[in-house]
């Protein structure tokens, strides 16, 4: 074999890192695997019926998550339709519109540094720009999200957009379209696995949130229907999780809305892997 | 045809209006950070803040000295890259050259699946799990402290590290490995010899990718490194971090304090600019 024929350094070299390797791929399996079974083990059963559909009562002392399960909804919907046009529309300016080598150049490092920035400074910047005018409320929050969510839903979509083949545009532009028609009926339905997978990406960014919406957002636990609940303060699954955690020492709560975050964020993960997938099996016939 | 051409040069504006959003939230951003983090630094003074030892923001003759917060970020984040990048590199060598396909599609999903798990939740697990233990361990008498924080921050930054080293490692061009197999090299000198010099801008990106992430991170480190503002002198030590100093006194802060903190905010976004600009170094030296 080869391997014999090696001289007793290298050999050592060799079985230093393929151990080395191994060790490192198990460490990192092996903590993926702790966390999804002690999160799940620690959370479902305390994960109740009356949990999920109660508001928390000091009169009965216990604690119900639905006002965050609720809020949580309402900040992803805001958060999505105001993101969407703005971020799709970025996205088909890079790629449909732009002439100016300086300006996309320009526009791409905005959209890298945003993504850079933490969001905690993200929460503190949206307190002094959103709740200073409009309150404490989860519509500040999910203004704040917007522009942390702006540069995912802005790449997928460029990504998407970069696949639409350009004879299919200069097929339409030969029949006599206008920029517009183009981009209307040629461009934007090209872009729809883009947009899907950008806006299950910004879902799963929103869910895990809670350094952003701490300030911005609050952290009230009240039940109310959409149009009142985002002018009012709310907390989110994230966040009613560290207030339950850190200020209130109630774990058992904390470990269900763990649970419940968790078998979210697999679930989400599977999506856009599938998502992906499907178009790509699609686009290849 | 007039009113044709109106409209396109209509949605051509709206278009270049909907491009310059993103430029528009960094401008305000850096604006609003600047304008409200400069009055404190003034007031308390430039050499006070940054070297300052001492922060005691609500004793009766308040002290801003942010030396502690920033000395605890930048020792928490070179203890989470000491840990997390052998481990992340290691793994991003095993999976990119080595494992079969079945066992990297799992553990890329693993690693995702790492990478979407909200940090309350990991400060959540660090609190009942590493705190409890590092107290008993060493036995100390309180585990919350910089080594906790240290762990959570390597264990968070890890995904990035893992996926960003892949696709650079998955970039190596298969000539320069069959050469180098060609003569002789066994296959894992092959991968640390050749591979990884090849991809070593997008390995650097990937360490750089880590730190920001690591300075950056507030809420797990939140709940793990007990947040008061000492000097970071031992591992053992009870420590606060420039992100966690901003979000623990933010909710019942005025006055100097609520400006310092909006400046313990300027720094950070400081050290965040910096380690953007160094990234965008070696993704820019990777594409070429």
């Amino acid at each position: 074999m080869l391997n014999q024929s090696l001289s007793p350094k290298r050999k050592r070299y060799e079985m230093t890192m393929k151990a080395l390797m191994l060790v490192s791929a198990g460490l990192t399996a092996a903590l993926v695997l702790f966390l999804l079974v002690y999160v799940l083990s620690q959370g479902i059963p305390n994960i109740t019926w009356e949990l999920l559909s109660t508001k928390p009562s000091y009169l009965t002392e216990r604690i119900g998550i639905l006002p965050d399960i609720l809020n949580t909804v309402y900040i992803v919907l805001a958060t999505l339709v105001i993101v969407l046009p703005l971020g799709v529309g970025a996205a088909i300016y890079l790629t449909e519109y732009a002439s100016n080598k300086k300006m996309v150049a320009l526009i791409e490092y905005a959209a890298e540094t945003l993504s850079g920035i933490p969001s905690i400074i993200y929460g503190l910047v949206g307190m002094l720009l959103f709740s200073n005018s409009m309150g404490t409320c989860l519509m500040a929050g999910a203004l704040t999200l917007v522009i942390m969510n702006l540069p995912t839903i802005m790449r997928t979509t460029q990504e998407s957009l970069k696949t639409v083949p350009q004879s299919y545009r200069e097929g339409a532009f030969g029949l006599g379209a206008g920029k517009w028609r183009v981009v209307r009926t040629v461009v934007l339905p090209g872009c729809v696995d883009g947009v899907i997978t950008g806006c299950i990406l910004s879902v799963g960014r929103i869910l895990g949130e809670s350094a952003a919406l701490l300030f911005t957002a609050g952290f009230a636990h009240a039940v109310n229907g959409l149009i009142t609940g985002l002018t009012a303060p709310g907390a989110t699954l994230t966040v009613a999780l560290y207030v339950y955690a850190k200020e209130q020492g109630e774990f058992g709560v904390a470990f269900a809305i763990a649970a419940i975050l968790m078998v979210l964020t697999v679930i989400i993960n599977f999506a856009a892997t599938l998502v992906q997938k499907h178009f790509a099996k699609r686009r290849s016939i | 045809m007039k009113k044709n051409q109106f409209i396109e040069k209509l949605i051509h504006g709206i278009f270049l209006l909907l491009g310059l959003i993103t430029v528009g939230c960094v401008l305000l951003i850096t604006v609003y950070l600047v304008i409200s983090g400069i009055p404190a630094i003034k007031e308390i003074g430039f050499v006070d803040f940054l070297f300052g030892k001492e922060w005691a923001s609500t004793a009766s003759e308040p002290k801003y000295g942010i030396l502690p917060f920033i000395l605890t970020s930048i020792y928490g984040t070179a203890g989470a890259i000491i840990i997390g990048v052998p481990v992340g590199f290691m793994t991003a060598v095993y999976l990119s050259k080595m494992a079969s396909p079945k066992v990297k599609s799992v553990m890329q999903a693993a690693v995702s699946l790492l990478a979407g798990i909200p940090s309350v939740v990991y400060g959540l697990v660090g609190m009942l799990v590493l705190v409890p233990g590092i107290r008993k361990v060493f036995n100390v008498p309180d585990g919350a402290s910089l080594l906790a924080a240290i762990i959570v921050l390597a264990i968070m930054i890890l995904p990035s590290i893992i996926k960003m080293s892949i696709t650079a490692l998955d970039a190596v061009p298969k000539e320069y490995e069959d050469a180098s197999l060609a003569l002789g090299a066994t296959p894992i000198e092959t991968y640390f010899k050749v591979s990884v010099p090849a991809a070593k801008s997008g390995i650097a990106a990937a360490v750089v990718l880590g730190v920001g992430r690591a300075i950056g991170e507030a809420m797990a480190v939140m709940m793990v490194a007990g947040n008061v503002p000492n000097m970071p002198d031992s591992l053992f030590q009870s420590v606060r971090f420039l992100t966690t100093a901003v979000s623990s006194e933010m909710s019942y802060s005025s006055g100097l304090q609520r400006q310092a903190l909006f400046s313990i905010a300027l720094v950070l976004f400081l050290f965040i600019m910096l380690i953007n600009v160094t990234l965008n170094f070696f993704l820019k030296r990777e594409k070429e």
